[in-house]
């Protein structure tokens, strides 16, 4: 067993990370959902690249809530089915500790590559290049916190047989303050105006969850284990 | 003062003494509602510029604060549950969700056929329009929680832990529809010059609000009652209440096995 909280930390991280990379056929399927529904709106809207410029701050924030939303319901499912949730529980360690260490690696596994892979789609979108940085600096501030709010979510539903749907309808109305000012960042970035402020509030949102939610998240385990 | 609390948490008291409350609370809502509806309807002069269709305000301004009021008080009774474990925090939690969303919903259908003649259309995507819709959906999403787990302790706690995030974000939120809205658009339909409320439309208003928050708690109390028998329907006096040892007063759902 690992001593030091810190290391139980670091165990919990390093084996999410394994974990997801035994199964690297599903490693593909956040980044490939968010290309997938991207492409469906040139053909849906329009290909005219001013209205494609238009929208895609919008379309791209859109596509990364529902990709991180999908990913994250298998964030705490398997572990819970298994019984590795109980045993995190029951460690002498802090739970929103380990929490949050499962919350880092499913960012890693799933909001890293739709950092890396937003400068494509930028490309396919027709942003420019101030708008195409503005996103990728939204999304490097912003894909934690949808990671860590909808952690809490996850917890909440994590014993329910259908919480699918369920989670959606918890999680979609706290990640809106991320939507306005990420896609506001990035529309003020394509009309050439400085994005520092918005920036600044998702980076205090993002402390915000960062402080708070490992607790929420902990204390909705342990509702769901009981 | 103690003696009478602890006395109010636990179910069988809690029964008992709202039962006697609950007509009283009919009585102090119509007390202020039908002076607040006479002098808000009647008395108080049509507005210079809306005309009478000011006049909805009485009932949508209320609800809208209502909402609000109820996110919170739901938040605190469900943190009382959470930390206190006491059942009666839980029940008051639960029962005082629906009639928030349906104050919510009232907020919002009212404020649709306002705008209607005002604006010209049902809808603008109008800060605080918009965060009154967010908050629809919170509520819809604490009740559907609320029921997707069976065991009712676990629900009760599940949901606390979901409105207590939910009122953290509820300012956030608010705020930042507020500031998407004033980025993306100037104010030219919301904004009307806002003379100070004369104290004849005033007073009607402040009648409403009191009769809202009255209300409130009546249909509270009515529902935790209700919801009270439901989760004790097997307890003893329960059963001895309704006079039948081998059947529920819920009989016609269920039957107990005795």
């Amino acid at each position: 067993m690992a001593k030091s909280p810190l290391a139980a930390f670091w165990a919990v991280l390093q084996r999410d990370l394994r974990l997801a990379f035994r199964h690297r056929g599903e490693l593909l399927n956040p980044p490939l959902f968010f290309l997938m529904v991207v492409s469906l709106y040139p053909l849906g809207v329009s290909p005219e690249p001013e209205i494609l410029r238009t929208i895609a701050p919008g379309v791209i924030w859109i596509a990364a809530l529902l990709a991180a939303l999908f990913s994250l319901e298998n964030l705490f499912k398997a572990d819970f089915l298994d019984g590795t949730l109980e045993q995190l529980a029951l460690s002498p360690h802090p739970l929103p500790l380990l929490a949050a260490g499962k919350v880092i690696a499913h960012w890693l596994i799933s909001g890293l590559p739709m950092i890396i892979l937003a400068p494509v789609l930028a490309l396919l979108l027709t942003m420019s290049k101030d708008a195409t940085l503005a996103l990728v600096m939204t999304l490097a501030l912003g894909t934690p916190l949808l990671s860590l709010i909808g952690a809490v979510g996850t917890a909440l539903t994590v014993g329910l047989k259908r919480g699918g749907v369920l989670l959606t309808l918890l999680v979609l109305p706290l990640y809106i303050p991320v939507l306005i000012f990420a896609t506001n960042a990035v529309t003020a970035a394509t009309a050439g105006m400085p994005i520092s402020g918005q920036l600044y509030f998702l980076g205090s949102l993002l402390v915000l969850a960062a402080t708070l939610a490992p607790f929420s998240i902990a204390a909705a385990i342990r509702i769901s284990l009981s | 003062m103690w003696a009478f609390l602890h006395k109010l948490a636990s179910p069988k008291h809690f029964y008992r003494i709202t039962g006697r409350w609950i007509p009283w609370l009919w009585v102090i809502t119509l007390l202020f509602m039908v002076p607040g509806l006479y002098l808000g309807l009647w008395v108080a002069p049509p507005d210079y510029q809306q005309g009478d269709s000011f006049r909805i305000m009485y009932v949508h301004v209320p609800a809208a604060w209502m909402s609000l009021f109820i996110y919170v008080f739901m938040a605190v009774t469900g943190g009382i549950g959470l930390i206190w474990n006491m059942k009666m925090a839980d029940i008051m939690a639960a029962s005082s969700a629906p009639i928030g969303a349906s104050f919510t919903f009232l907020a919002l259908v009212t404020g649709a056929i306002w705008g209607k003649p005002m604006w010209g259309t049902w809808w603008v995507w109008d800060a605080r329009l918009t965060s009154e819709l967010i908050l629809l959906f919170l509520y819809l999403g604490y009740i559907a929680l609320q029921a997707a787990i069976e065991e009712p302790r676990t629900a009760a706690r599940a949901a606390a832990i979901l409105a207590i995030v939910g009122s953290v974000n509820i300012p956030i939120i608010h705020y930042s529809v507020e500031w998407w809205n004033t980025l993306h658009q100037g104010p030219t339909v919301t904004r009307m010059d806002k003379p100070a409320i004369h104290p004849s439309m005033l007073w009607p208003l402040l009648l409403m609000a009191a009769a809202f928050q009255v209300y409130f708690f009546t249909v509270l109390l009515m529902r935790a009652r209700t919801e009270l028998l439901w989760r004790e329907r097997r307890a003893r006096w329960v059963r001895e209440m309704f006079g039948n040892s081998t059947r529920t007063p819920f009989s016609n759902t269920e039957k107990v096995v005795t």
